[in-house]
């Protein structure tokens, strides 16, 4: 460790300037966002013309985007609950049983992961169509669900693996049930994983755009409401205070769910992910 | 002494094993049943949503679309269709070209960071990894929405450098182009390049780094020898989760491409929509998802060989 660590004090410099501007790259543009929310003018352009919360005010009064709000909200809750429970079986099932075939089921879950969402959006619209079942947010939550299980998986997985599967074992032998071993062990140390699994997945839920756009029928979520609200270059500022609300309701979650999440896993593997 | 052993190695021999193994095989059988028990919701869910949907794509793009009836029969018509038409194979490349383009600028940006991150950072690793997770997770629709605002004709840098006396008329080439695509797609999947570049960084034994140097080698080249043939796994990850995502991208380029940043996922969705040919648009998804599994291939072979190479 030595060499390496001695050139850290030297090292550090260029790389840590570059961290810095990186992570300026990749959030100053989105501060844009919130800035222009709070400006006095339709247009979205320099200089800023004054302080207003008239945005805001027009938003909280349209209805379009409460009910968009609703349904997004709606969604979110039953995604992100049923995608943990699937994420956490099949977490405990690759992590605690000796199953054969493992390496290719695993590949199988998070294919979701690496198939085109727009591909999956017109394949879904295809089935959707051919078997008659209407689009509403039920077809969405199905995307949905589809889309969260892998990460609720991965979350899980890493939690599962951080600790130690004696202690379950122990608890058998000091002769618990199976449902006494769950409730007193299992589960209190899965509980950070559990939460950021349901933070997490709500997320991806509430912000996810190309499904809900292919498998929306009258009921749109709130992307989707946005993406229709583009069009219309009066709508803009409005657009922006609903996207600055959003942006600050998913950095508050997320940055929980992960805070949550890692300092557990860190606490024994010194390693995210 | 042989005597007694050899009797009992025969008695032992002839001891029905049936039911010591049968009870293994059966602990087996049946941990491989609990797994598959507590996996079949999950699975359930994916061949009912991901893979039958995706084959019945592809057997859509064999049938054809007559006005509103689609005509069963089996038929090559919309594959022939797509190389017939000069206009699809180019827009299909040229997606391929900016979103490979994307990729090694994802990559090649986020590599000292990840970098940075895995032997640099010592006390406060979790904000710095916390800080690079969390925009992963927010709004992809708002992060492209956001230069489209900037890049604008009336955008934030144009009323800018008005404002402060740079140029005297906005510049109109700053959005609807291909760049504008490949810089907002580069920014969009910038935290998708860094996790699996820093986990396999963060798992380097430390100690091969110390041989290297006891060994003689030098930054770069313990760098070139140790670092980098050890972080390809992460790299390849971070390409394929940035690549195959953004060439089938539908959101970037509608917002900020214009006419000539035009992707193929325009297309595809346009014949879901206004195109009203479904049949067609499943023949261009299939050729689409095929050239970015050839793509993919042609790709992990060349880093196989690169690997080889290395060693």
């Amino acid at each position: 460790m030595s060499s390496v660590s001695s050139k850290q004090g030297s090292r550090f410099g260029a790389l840590g300037v570059y961290a810095v501007i990186y992570l300026a790259f990749i959030y100053i543009p989105v501060m844009f966002l919130p800035l222009f929310s709070f400006n006095d003018s339709i247009f979205i352009a320099f200089p800023l013309k004054g302080f207003t919360l008239e945005w805001y005010r027009q938003l909280a009064n349209s209805e379009g985007m409460l009910d968009a709000l609703y349904n997004s909200i709606k969604l979110g809750c039953v995604v992100s609950v049923l995608a943990t429970l699937l994420g956490t079986f099949a977490a405990k099932a690759v992590t605690r049983y000796r199953i054969p075939g493992r390496g290719p089921v695993i590949t199988f879950i998070m294919l979701p992961l690496v198939i085109p969402g727009i591909i999956m959006g017109i394949a879904l619209l295809v089935i959707a169509n051919m078997s008659g079942v209407g689009l509403s947010l039920f077809t969405i939550g199905l995307g949905h669900l589809m889309v969260s299980t892998p990460f609720a998986m991965l979350v899980m997985v890493s939690r599962l693996e951080g600790f130690d599967k004696n202690l379950e074992e122990a608890s058998k032998d000091l002769g618990d049930n199976p449902w006494a071993t769950f409730r007193r062990v299992t589960f209190p140390l899965a509980l950070p994983g559990i939460v950021a699994s349901l933070l997490l997945s709500f997320t991806i839920s509430f912000d996810e755009f190309i499904l809900a756009f292919f498998l929306a029928g009258t009921e749109t979520t709130l992307p989707v409401y946005i993406w229709g609200q583009l069009r219309f270059p009066t709508q803009l500022p409005t657009v922006l205070a609903l996207g600055a609300c959003i942006l600050m309701i998913s950095f508050v979650v997320v940055t929980f769910a992960e805070w949550y999440r890692r300092r557990g896993v860190q606490l024994k593997t010194n390693s995210g992910v | 002494m042989t005597d007694h052993v050899a009797p009992a190695a025969d008695v032992i021999a002839h001891i029905p094993r049936g039911p010591i193994a049968r009870f293994r095989r059966a602990l087996m059988r049946s941990e491989a049943l609990s797994g598959y028990t507590m996996l079949s919701p999950t699975l359930l869910l994916l061949i009912l949503v991901m893979a039958l949907p995706i084959v019945l794509l592809v057997v859509f793009s064999f049938w054809t679309q007559n006005y509103t009836d689609i005509d069963k029969t089996f038929t090559l018509a919309n594959h022939i269709k797509f190389f017939e038409r000069s206009a699809y194979p180019y827009l299909l490349g040229k997606s391929v070209l900016i979103s490979s383009s994307v990729t090694l600028i994802t990559v090649l940006l986020a590599y000292p960071m990840a970098y940075f991150i895995a032997f640099r950072v010592t006390k406060h690793k979790l904000i710095w990894l916390i800080l690079i997770t969390v925009p992963f997770w927010t709004s992809y629709l708002l992060r492209v929405f956001a230069w489209k605002i900037i890049l604008g004709y009336n955008g934030v840098i144009n009323s800018g450098l008005i404002e402060i006396g740079l140029i005297a008329e906005p510049l109109a080439f700053l959005l609807y182009n291909p760049f504008a695509v490949v810089l907002t797609l580069a920014h969009a999947w910038a935290a998708f390049a860094i996790l699996p570049i820093y986990v396999s960084l963060e798992k380097i034994d430390r100690s091969l780094l110390e041989a290297a140097t006891d060994l003689g080698d030098g930054r770069l080249k313990r760098f070139i020898r140790i670092t980098l043939p050890l972080s390809m796994p992460g790299l390849i990850a971070a390409s394929m989760l940035v690549f195959i995502p953004t060439v089938g991208d539908y959101v970037t380029p509608n917002l900020v491409g214009g006419t000539s940043g035009t992707m193929i996922g325009n297309v595809i969705q346009s014949l879901f929509g206004r195109g009203n040919n479904w049949p067609f648009g499943a023949a261009l998804s299939i050729i689409t998802m095929i050239t970015i599994t050839a793509m993919i291939c042609l790709f992990l072979w060349g880093t196989r060989s690169f690997r080889r190479r290395v060693a």
